[in-house]
């Protein structure tokens, strides 16, 4: 088997089938990490090895009864709680601080046989698109060590793009799954909100937040969303009734009958003239499938950035209020007083980013100012959730570009908020409006950087979007992996 | 000039009180008052990272209950808010309350003399834990967090009550109906009843609101009163004097009786209240209130008028057994097993609620059952024991739990009501008091009651009077005939 190419789904078969154990895969997989750490820093914490290859044995042991994921070595975004690795989110103000218990993405994966390699790298507390706000030091992108794997999911995206991990979950909150795997060449799916349970997922804007999967390809992303996916009593935003397997909806022979929206706001100054290149290419591929393309409007799509930004850190400033220094993480004990001691605390423990973000959202909702900013970018929201409605009664999905240029270097906008921002142009919507969006591989630029297409869907909607990757993956040449050449 | 004012007192009251529920309103987490602290606790109520609420369904249908209770408008969509404040009793940094679209709006609080208190509104939300600060704690305080995720209703009354009286008034009977509907135990020592008030005055006349302050750490009916009054009077001594009332957050200090300053409006905080986005709204439909209608408790007024008509009690008697909710179940399980309703109630509000009183006994640990009280009046009732005895027996039941007939018994207190032996006895005491006898029979009645008296004196108190007196006569008329002839 070629490990820089092998697929969930493959190994996944292959462990079945008695080819390969799950002992082989994981010492592989240990090998590799071994080898790119700390360079490229994908990784916050590791297992244990020894726990690792016993785990592996145990699962080669359980044979066909241990699940959908057997033996499959998965890293997790560490702002998601475990119970056998630190839950730091990337901030000093919960360095090492130990989760009592699994979140439920984690108990499901486990169930299903699937080994938590290790915690990955992210901007802290999800704030960010490069994982350069870690508190620990930014992730490398493997494909250009010089660059950004974007963020925040950068260290989930960067693992399953080295080969440290075979899968990987991230987080979605206005990107942070898509644009990493658009960064890095994955496939990466931001689930419609309810689908995947926030238990145990460290929240940043809760009405906005989203784990989901990362993988190599549409079928590996598939499988473990479907392993994620499901009502969970323990969120109460999560939302109740059985929905069929995406995985089994990648069969589809066409996609004929499907109506593929492009929203013209999408198609814009700002748009990388490489990027929007390779994917006219993708929805000609799509056309090819059988779909026919129709143009629609998003017309408040340029007040998003600004509603986005609001709705999120005025939920950050709630949802952060928690780390205190009080009764778990950093404190400092140089404080003479309560007062002080939350200061210091949270003036140490918290990096820019998330205290310039906690400002603003406790600016939006102080007295006298929530209408103004709080309620009228809640207005925006629903105007934005409504536009999506509108275009849903003219096509099945919309397709756009997941970035709007690729992977950028090392330091090039940490000294530009305003510029961080507005690389998630194009994914922030479907997390105002709720809905499943996909991003896929389409393409390298010049530099040889990988280029990503997203599809949004409606909700619920997760094996349409699904289907249409998977017809582009076979129509489209693949792109290959970091440090190899392009085989086209 | 403003000294001859006279001046119209409005005072608004929040009453929070905790729900008899099994757990906490966002977790399964137990919620029960004097476990050691931080025993009852998880990871949601910890407010660990990753955690999310949900909603405890039994903490909403004693919410549904109470806006049937108080007869306010209960929304068919309410939603949660986020109440931010750093406190190291809460875990969070925000409280899960209700703000803009709370559960109960409207409703009434009905007043012994008739009258009533207009509700604002009644919400859902969680209790914070508790901090405290010893005196031997050097410079530690401390955090018991059993108390994070009591569910609570918070209880808001319009500014329409007119003095401390009132309101002493309109806590009495609204936590008369907390208890009756069983929604809260209102224990205000363990802190499951709590209220706050806000008092403001204005020149009689006048239609705007004056300056009002909020009053907290009231921790008795007792302390509202007072410290309503002392407020008041301090409010109307600065007005009178031309001053201005500054708008601020005041603690009762019961002991010295004053009140001190807690924080002034500048410090208040800026609570930005948002809604819940880990809650979706609430929603309650037509048949769930309708059921809940269906299942609620009978309510104090309506139990007194029951009480009057279907036991033929007095007035008075009826509102006294229905003033506490344990006191109504007792006295109706207590006539279920005794047939006369005012001997029974008699009986309870005389040496029964007497004796709870001076042994200091609760409801919760009382060793006397209904039944076994019932069994006291049944020997009252036939004359096997006296008035003076049956509270002895009493007494002996709240000590040993054992039943009226077997202390009675043991005890040696069973009356005599047996003729002939009563008659001799009576005959012993004729003849050992001759000259007492011929003073009777000469005219000198009031001799009578110490002849009777030297029977209970042989008895050992155990004659029952209403067999001795007509013995005694008859007796006395029998030597009266003899003497004659």
């Amino acid at each position: 088997m070629d490990w820089n190419s092998a697929t969930a789904t493959d190994i996944a078969r292959s462990i079945a089938s008695g080819s390969l154990t799950a002992r082989d895969v994981i010492g592989e997989t240990i090998t590799r990490l071994d080898r790119l750490e700390p360079g490229l820093h994908s990784f916050l914490s590791v297992r244990n090895h020894d726990d690792l290859v016993r785990e592996a044995e145990a699962i080669d042991r359980a044979g066909t009864k241990a699940g959908p994921l057997a033996g499959l070595p998965i890293a997790v975004k560490d702002n998601i709680c475990t119970v056998d690795l630190p839950t730091s989110c990337g901030s000093r103000i919960l360095e090492g601080y130990r989760s009592p218990y699994d979140a439920t993405v984690v108990e499901r994966i486990r169930a299903a046989g699937g080994i938590l390699i290790g915690k990955a790298n992210l901007d802290e507390f999800g704030m960010g698109s490069s994982t350069e706000n870690s508190a620990f030091g930014p992730t490398r992108n493997p494909w250009d060590e010089k660059r950004v794997p974007g963020g925040s999911s950068g260290g989930s995206a960067a693992a399953v793009s080295a080969g440290q991990a075979i899968l990987a979950l991230g987080s979605d909150t206005g990107g942070s799954i898509r644009q990493p795997a658009a960064y890095s060449g994955l496939v990466g799916l931001k689930p419609t909100y309810g689908a995947v349970s926030r238990y145990g997922l460290v929240a940043f804007a809760s009405s906005l937040d989203q784990i989901g999967p990362l993988g190599r390809t549409v079928a590996d992303t598939a499988l473990l969303y479907d392993v994620i996916s499901g009502y969970d009593p323990r969120d109460s935003t999560s939302v109740p009734g059985s929905r069929p397997a995406t995985a089994r909806s990648l069969d589809r022979t066409d996609l004929k009958g499907i109506k593929i929206g492009i929203p013209e706001e999408y198609f814009t100054d700002g748009l990388d003239p490489e990027i929007e290149r390779a994917v006219r290419l993708g929805i000609e591929a799509l056309v090819d499938a059988g779909a026919e393309t129709v143009s629609i409007s998003i017309p408040h799509t340029r007040f998003a950035i600004s509603a986005y930004y609001l709705v999120a850190d005025s939920e950050a400033s709630a949802n952060l209020a928690r780390y205190d220094g009080v009764r778990y993480g950093y404190r400092d004990s140089q404080a003479d007083d309560l007062d002080s001691m939350y200061c210091s605390t949270r003036q140490i423990g918290f990096g820019t980013e998330v205290k310039r973000r906690i400002l603003i959202g406790t600016y939006a909702l102080s007295s006298g100012y929530y209408d103004a900013w709080y309620l009228q970018a809640m207005k925006v929201r629903g105007l934005i959730a409504i536009d999506f409605e509108r275009a849903f009664e003219k096509c099945d999905f919309l397709v756009t570009p997941t970035t709007p240029t690729a992977a950028f270097l090392l330091g090039e906008k940490s000294d530009d908020p305003l510029a961080m921002y507005l690389s998630d142009i194009y994914t922030i919507s479907a997390n105002l409006a709720g809905l499943p969006a996909l991003s896929v591989p389409c393409g390298l630029t010049g530099n040889g950087l990988p280029i990503g297409i997203q599809f949004m869907g409606k909700p619920w909607n997760e094996p349409v979007l699904f289907a249409a990757g998977r017809h582009l993956e076979k129509r489209l040449a693949p792109i290959g992996c970091p440090g190899e050449e392009s085989t086209s | 000039m403003s000294g001859d004012r006279t001046y119209e007192t409005v005072i608004g009251l929040e009453v929070h009180a905790h729900l008899l529920t099994e757990t906490k309103i966002f977790c399964g987490c137990e919620n029960r008052f004097g476990a050691p602290p931080n025993s009852l606790v998880c990871p949601v109520c910890l407010g660990m990272p990753g955690v999310l609420p949900v909603l405890n369904e039994q903490a909403v249908e004693l919410a549904i209950r109470a806006g049937l209770a108080f007869e306010c408008t209960i929304h068919e969509r309410s939603i949660f808010a986020r109440k931010n404040y750093f406190y190291p009793d809460l875990p969070k940094g925000y409280q899960i309350s209700q703000f803009e679209e709370p559960i109960c709006e409207g409703g009434r609080v009905p007043l012994p003399d008739g009258s009533e208190v207009a509700l604002i509104r009644i919400h859902l939300e969680e209790d914070a834990g508790k901090s405290f600060h010893p005196e031997n704690g050097g410079d530690h305080s401390f955090v018991d967090l059993n108390r994070c995720g009591v569910p609570l209703i918070e209880i808001v009354s319009t500014p329409t009550i007119r003095s401390p009286d009132m309101a002493y008034d309109f806590l009495v009977s609204l936590k008369q109906i907390l208890e009756f509907t069983g929604i809260s135990d209102c224990n205000m020592e363990e802190g499951s009843l709590r209220c706050d008030a806000n008092v403001s005055l204005r020149p009689a006349g006048e239609i705007n609101l004056g300056t009002k302050t909020e009053l907290k750490n009231l921790n008795s009916f007792r302390a509202v009163r007072d410290g309503l009054k002392v407020e008041i009077a301090r409010q109307e001594k600065v007005l009178r004097s031309g001053g201005e009332i500054v708008q601020e957050t005041l603690l009762w200090d019961a002991a010295a009786q004053k009140v001190v300053t807690m924080r002034t409006k500048e410090e208040s905080h800026d609570y930005r209240y948002f809604p819940e986005p880990d809650l979706p709204p609430l929603i309650l439909t037509a048949e769930r209130l309708e059921a809940a209608r269906s299942q609620l408790p009978e309510l104090p007024v309506g139990m007194r008028i029951r009480f009057a008509e279907a036991y033929g009690l007095r007035e008075y008697d009826a509102a006294v057994l229905t003033g506490s909710a344990e006191l109504a179940r007792f006295f109706e399980e207590t006539v279920a097993h005794f047939p006369d309703p005012n001997q029974a109630a008699n009986f309870v509000l005389g040496p029964f609620l007497r004796l709870m009183k001076e042994k200091n006994l609760g409801w919760a640990d009382l060793p006397i059952t209904p039944a076994r009280l019932a069994g006291l009046l049944d020997l009252l009732a036939e004359g096997s024991i006296s008035a003076a005895s049956a509270r002895n027996v009493l007494e002996s039941m709240a000590a040993t739990g054992r039943d009226a007939a077997r202390l009675t018994e043991s005890l040696g207190l069973t009356q005599i009501s047996d003729d002939g032996a009563i008659r001799s006895v009576v005959r012993e005491v004729l003849d050992g008091n001759a000259p007492q006898v011929a003073e009777y029979l000469a005219g000198k009645e009031k001799v009578f009651g110490f002849l009777v008296g030297q029977v209970m004196k042989a008895t050992r108190g155990k004659g029952n009077p209403k067999v001795v007196t007509p013995i005694m006569k008859e007796e006395l008329a029998g030597r009266a005939g003899k003497k004659r002839g």
